[in-house]
């Protein structure tokens, strides 16, 4: 008889379910709509395309050989939507969003950098004006635009034609510069050294390429096995998978509520059948459609965007299956806690996106501030994204997975705990 | 605790039933005896939902006990709950459902299955006049319809008490009096019916005694007839409010 109700209990819900299209479509088209769309704006650096270009403003004040060779490297840049404009036109695309930094070129800044190369004094000063919304691409201008102004000014400064004045006046400067006798002597001969280099007769013909960068870099994204490529689809459709999970757990509460204003919940406490079934009879359904709404995401992105689970199949299963019961039994707790549906459905609503948020549905935890990351631990969103990923794009074996599905099944425990004592049973 | 011998098929005694400083049931005693129909009557808020939510063990009362034939009802998945009916004032159902497909659902509750369940089912529709939509989603039912196929729900399983609580609210005359060929039908059949209503006439044609209760206690218990020549009225209604007073109830 108990496995009687439980099916009739489960059957119902699904049939219910099935039966409801706008359901259908939150369950199934939704995730895979957002997390299409998620993945094709992360598709992780294996995806071979051209990269969205930082749209910046370059002010050329000084007009010299060096500021022209910068402007030119920066345009030259792939990385860089460069437009040329005077100081306030530029500053204004900044105020207004349409350029993430103004770079201004200050008059007399070649002359000056080229001086300060070798006394260290009197820098000249690149004037960056920033979108403060916008403070990640201002780092990666500083650091790309560091690169074109030392290969810029070293180039003029190592090349005869524009070189030498630099070296005579260093050299005319030495004495005041107030340098130790030894020092002062050391420079001299190594500026002196420098003239004669700019004397050789291969001088004219081979000009100074200018400084570069002294090393190459090999980058190697590690994932699943050599040769495999990381997709990014894998972990948009791990984030918005598990965040809708959490909106089937809001659906199961909210019903559960719904069923008591409607008196049904009468009517199933006046059968014999235990508390324990009654809630297990949820969970259960709960479990299969949130399995399913999981499958069916994988399934659409493995068949669409190649997603592939590179680790454990038996490991994605668990992991999956324990997402499914920790997400049942925490609409069951909503259902414990709440009063009315409308209240309710808000307040689970906010806790839910306060979870998948902390839990790295959306952005990486690895942005959090240090504390924030540690919090997240104790949330079960983060688990069950980081064992979908470990099984998926990282493929790592079944050990992986047994963590993260402990951890969700710990929390699938602790949530129909809470929610079996502080269930109102009582009808009247 | 030990029983004392009774004929009654459901029996509560003394129940009590407080929730914060409200007293809600305090020391209702009635009896259910099988072929009868005893009719709950009260104002607004005298106590008579919570009363049958005891029976039914929708509630577990503070104090006193309910007995199913004769033994103390135990817990919420004592076998013995298979033996009452409950015909909730709300319409129970599952709206987006077949009635057929409800009562699939509801008869497994009580471990009803195969053509035990099918021949129940089809039994049950037979009654209350719904057969030929058994496979109509509930959703497209009129209000009498959804009121029939409530009944049915609680009759499904067979019981042999059934606890109606307020089962004519909003129907059309011919969905009532339906639903009184239903009852007296099982009345027939040896049922222990009973009744809460606020229609003091639905009260007087199927009530074979009569439970008045206000404040949570029992004022009145005895025949229609009895109650009306112990009070000199000469109707139900007029003891009722002889009984009750005139003052509005608006809990």
């Amino acid at each position: 008889m108990i496995l009687t109700a439980l099916v009739a209990m489960v059957r119902k819900d699904l049939t219910l379910f099935l039966a409801d299209r706008r359901a259908l479509v939150m369950a199934f088209a939704a995730p895979i709509a957002i997390a299409s769309f998620f993945g094709s704006i992360f598709p992780g650096p294996g995806a071979s395309r051209e990269p969205a270009r930082v749209a910046i403003h370059l002010v050329d004040q000084d007009g010299g050989a060096i500021a022209t060779a910068i402007v030119a490297a920066v345009k030259a840049d792939r990385n860089f939507k460069v437009t040329t404009s005077a100081a306030a036109p530029a500053r204004a695309a900044v105020r207004r969003g349409a350029s993430a930094v103004a770079v201004i070129i200050p008059p007399g800044f070649g002359e000056a950098a080229g001086r300060a190369l070798f006394a260290g004094r009197e820098r000249p000063q690149l004037e960056l004006l920033y979108d403060p919304s916008r403070a990640s691409e201002l780092a990666m201008v500083r650091g790309v635009l560091t690169e074109h102004v030392m290969q810029a000014v070293t180039r003029a400064v190592f090349s005869p034609s524009s070189g030498r004045a630099f070296v005579d006046g260093a050299l005319q400067r030495i004495d005041g510069a107030g340098l130790s006798p030894q020092d002062a002597r050391a420079l001299r001969e190594l500026l002196t050294s420098v003239q004669r280099f700019y004397d050789r007769p291969s001088a004219a013909a081979a000009p100074s390429p200018g400084f570069s960068m002294p090393y190459n870099v090999r980058e190697e994204a590690v994932t699943a096995r050599t040769g495999a490529v990381y997709n990014g689809y894998a972990h948009s459709f791990a984030g918005m998978g598990v965040q809708f999970l959490f909106f089937a757990a809001i659906d199961l509460g909210i019903g559960v509520l719904l069923e008591r204003q409607r008196g049904l919940w009468k009517r199933l406490r006046s059968a014999p059948v235990s508390r324990f079934l009654l809630l297990a009879g949820k969970a259960g359904s709960g479990t299969v459609i949130s399995l399913a709404t999981l499958l069916v995401s994988f399934g659409f992105a493995m068949l669409v965007f190649g997603v592939r689970i590179h680790g454990s199949v038996v490991g994605f299963f668990a992991v999956a299956l324990a997402c499914a019961l920790m997400s049942s039994t925490f609409g069951l707790l909503i259902a414990a806690l709440g009063n009315t549906p409308g209240t309710t459905r808000g307040l689970a609503i906010l806790a839910v996106l306060l979870m998948v948020m902390l839990g790295g549905a959306w952005v990486p935890t690895f942005i959090f501030p240090a504390w924030l990351q540690q919090l997240t631990v104790v949330v079960p969103a983060r688990w069950a994204v980081d064992g979908l990923d470990a099984m998926t794009w990282r493929g790592l074996g079944f050990g992986a997975a047994l963590a993260p599905a402990g951890v969700l099944l710990g929390f699938a425990a602790l949530f129909g705990a809470l929610a079996l004592v502080r269930f109102r049973w009582e009808e009247a | 605790m030990s029983a004392t011998p009774t004929h009654a098929t459901l029996e509560g005694r003394g129940l009590r039933k407080r929730y914060g400083s409200l007293v809600a049931v305090d020391g209702v005693s009635l009896a259910l005896e099988p072929g009868r129909v005893l009719g709950l009557l009260g104002p607004n808020g005298a106590g008579k939902t919570t009363t049958v939510a005891m029976l039914a063990g929708l509630v577990a009362p503070d104090a006193g006990d309910v007995l199913v034939g004769g033994r103390r009802l135990a817990g919420d998945a004592d076998p013995a709950k298979g033996r009452i009916g409950l015909v909730p004032q709300d319409l129970a159902l599952y709206e987006e459902l077949s009635a057929r497909d409800n009562l699939r659902f509801f008869g497994a509750l009580y471990g009803l299955t195969g053509a035990a369940l099918d021949a129940a089912i089809a039994a049950v529709l037979t009654l209350v006049g719904l057969a030929d939509r058994a496979r109509d989603r509930v959703s497209k039912y009129s209000g009498g319809m959804k009121r029939r196929l409530n009944l049915a729900a609680g009759l499904l399983h067979d019981p042999d008490v059934v606890l109606l609580d307020e089962p004519t609210v909003g129907v059309d005359p011919q969905s009532r009096n339906a639903i009184f060929d239903n009852l007296e039908h099982l009345k027939r059949r040896g049922k222990a019916l009973l009744y809460t209503t606020h229609y003091m006439e639905e009260a007087e044609r199927l009530a074979d005694r009569v439970v008045i209760i206000d404040h949570g206690r029992v004022i009145a218990d005895d025949t229609p007839a009895g109650l009306s020549r112990a009070h000199g009225a000469i109707s139900l209604e007029k003891v009722f409010l002889a009984l009750t007073g005139r003052s509005l109830r608006d809990a």
